[in-house]
């Protein structure tokens, strides 16, 4: 049984920390608490199953045209409304995703509204690739896991080995520097955004077929990305992941010992505990200035 | 190579730079000096499109053409190097990791590889701590690491605010060393200093700057000589012009 718990567990912390890393990006780059984020992942899914059901592409395609859909949302978000801001501050940042959030959840509800979809995708949460006494891993468990390795190592390699990940993280550190070293700062946010974008929407591609598709699909999800984000340091993209796998294990845990019917409220139990006790989280590192 | 015409520069309404005009000849050391305060990072910003509100005033060409009211990255692009006041070494990227950032506007990818050996053989310190963090290097490193990554950008002109800023004295010999070493390598240097007595000693021309304007200039030699400079600036005083300096210590000019 304990297993299980681990393999759900796993699963659920692979998710978590997917949606965590999309809001963790963005808010390396900008300091933006994105709300917007589950929003977007919802609408870049309902992309897929339009691609992927109405117009029947083959899954790689969709989820290729998804992606490239997602960048671009991204990164139309920041350069249409983020970057208008005159004079920003947090709050009128702040105000901005939560009224973009609202405009997707309006379209994706005038236009996709009322009737709940199914949805195939090539892993289902009904077939079982692995089984013992002890332990079930259905098709989607096992493609929650590796596409979050796949992310993971996707974005470690663009931070570390690419030219552009090299100018993110000189941007996020210090802007006016990363400027006047020759880096065009406004587009290099715009495509934090639209990567950010991207890993929300391969999150929300993972959370449709254990949901289901609509347009509020991504509420509960987003609560539990960004408690895993909190509980790891929003500013740290390793933090937020063994935020995401923590609060899935400590949730599993919860649930299965303490009480089903509550489990939900432990990814906001551990946003007030971090934010009375650690409110960098638990792997942000502040550096020391040399003076 | 860079003509400055007529700039002036506000913070908030309030004018800091009052219509200022100089020109940094090609191949030459051009310095600005000037007490704290007196307007000489807002003119560098103001150059390199650093400044939120660009002025509408004035004109500044670099190579003829015009580069106000441009954005920064575009700027840099021309082939500016910028070493800040402060150095702004991005503390949690290594020191490889700085240096490159530092070329990022270069294409010339196995150019950028031969002059990254190159740099770091003119900077030994910096070969040795090549992966560690900027932000643990000591001042005078995080100096070199600075002038390294203007350098990256492969520069015809270098731009240093007050590069002797908080060195020790051996340091600032060393520095002002390199400063003059990489302007025989045919790079032009314009340089903000408030320790005019090292500035003189490299300089071709000087600039002097006092709320916003300039108050004298002319070629280094003949402005090393004149009577109130030398009182003021470098701290010598022959005759007894005591009342030139009274009135210095009441107006804070000598205008
Ligand atoms: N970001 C800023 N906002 C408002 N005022 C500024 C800013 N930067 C500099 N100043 C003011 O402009 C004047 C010139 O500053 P600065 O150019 O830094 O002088 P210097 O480099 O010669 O010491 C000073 O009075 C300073 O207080
Ligand atoms: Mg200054």
């Amino acid at each position: 049984m304990i297993s299980q718990l681990l393999v759900n567990a796993l699963v659920a912390g692979s998710i978590y920390a997917l949606i965590a890393l999309s809001m963790s990006i963005i808010y390396k780059a900008s300091e933006i608490p994105n709300f917007a984020q589950g929003e977007m992942a919802m609408f870049s899914t309902y992309i897929t199953f339009i691609l992927l059901s109405v117009l029947g592409w083959p899954f790689l395609y969709a989820l290729a045209g998804t992606l490239v859909f997602a960048f671009c949302l991204g990164f139309l978000f920041e350069f249409i409304f983020i970057r208008r801001a005159k004079e920003p501050n947090l709050l009128g940042f702040i105000i901005i995703t939560l009224g973009f959030q609202m405009v997707l959840y309006g379209l994706a509800g005038w236009k996709w509204g009322s009737d709940q979809r199914t949805f195939s995708l090539p892993f289902s949460e009904s077939e079982v690739v692995f089984q013992t006494e002890s332990v079930v891993l259905t098709e989607h468990n096992l493609a929650s896991i590796v596409l979050a390795i796949l992310v993971m190592a996707g974005l470690y390699l663009l931070l570390e080995h690419t030219n552009l990940g090299l100018a993110m993280k000189a941007s996020q550190q210090n802007v006016r520097a990363a400027k006047f070293n020759g880096i065009p700062t406004n587009r290099i946010l715009g495509i934090s955004f639209g990567i950010s974008s991207i890993v929300g929407a391969i999150a929300g591609v993972l959370v449709a077929p254990i949901s289901t598709l609509d347009p509020s699909m991504m509420w509960d999800p987003l609560l539990k990305g960004f408690a895993a984000a909190v509980l790891g340091g929003m500013k740290s993209l390793h933090g937020v992941v063994i935020g995401g796998l923590l609060l899935g294990l400590v949730e599993n845990l919860f649930g299965f010992y303490i009480s089903l019917e509550f489990k939900s409220i432990v990814a906001f139990a551990i946003i007030m505990l971090v934010l009375f006790i650690k409110p960098s989280g638990l792997f942000d590192k502040h550096y020391v200035r040399k003076v | 190579m860079l003509t400055i015409e007529n700039i002036e520069t506000f913070y908030d309404k309030v004018k800091v730079l009052n219509g200022i005009s100089f020109t940094v000849a090609e191949g030459k050391i051009t310095a600005i000096l000037g007490n704290n305060g007196a307007g000489k990072s807002t003119t560098l910003n103001t150059i390199l499109g650093l400044i939120d509100d660009q002025p509408e005033k004035g004109t500044i060409l670099y190579q003829g053409l015009p580069i106000e009211g441009r954005e920064t990255h575009r700027i840099i692009s021309l082939g500016i190097g910028y070493v800040p006041e402060g150095r702004e070494v991005f503390e949690e990227l290594t020191v490889k990791e700085n240096l490159l950032v530092g070329a990022y506007q270069r294409r010339d990818k196995r150019a950028v590889k031969e002059d990254l050996e190159r740099i770091l053989t003119w900077f030994p310190a910096l070969k040795d701590r090549i992966g560690q963090m900027a932000g643990k290097l000591s001042g005078g490193e995080q100096q070199m690491l600075a002038i390294g990554r203007a350098l990256m950008n492969k520069p015809d002109l270098l731009i240093l605010d007050e590069p002797s800023l908080g060195l020790s004295p051996r340091l600032v010999t060393e520095i002002f060393g390199i400063i003059k070493e990489i302007n025989k390598q045919g790079i032009t240097i314009l340089l903000v200093e408030q320790n005019a007595r090292m500035a003189f000693q490299v300089a071709d021309e000087v600039y002097i700057m006092e709320n916003g304007r300039f108050v004298r200039n002319g070629p280094a030699v003949e402005l090393e000589s004149d009577e109130d400079v030398r009182e003021f600036y470098l701290g010598i005083k022959e005759n007894e012009s005591i009342k030139g300096y009274q009135r210095y210590k009441r107006k804070r000019t000598w205008r």
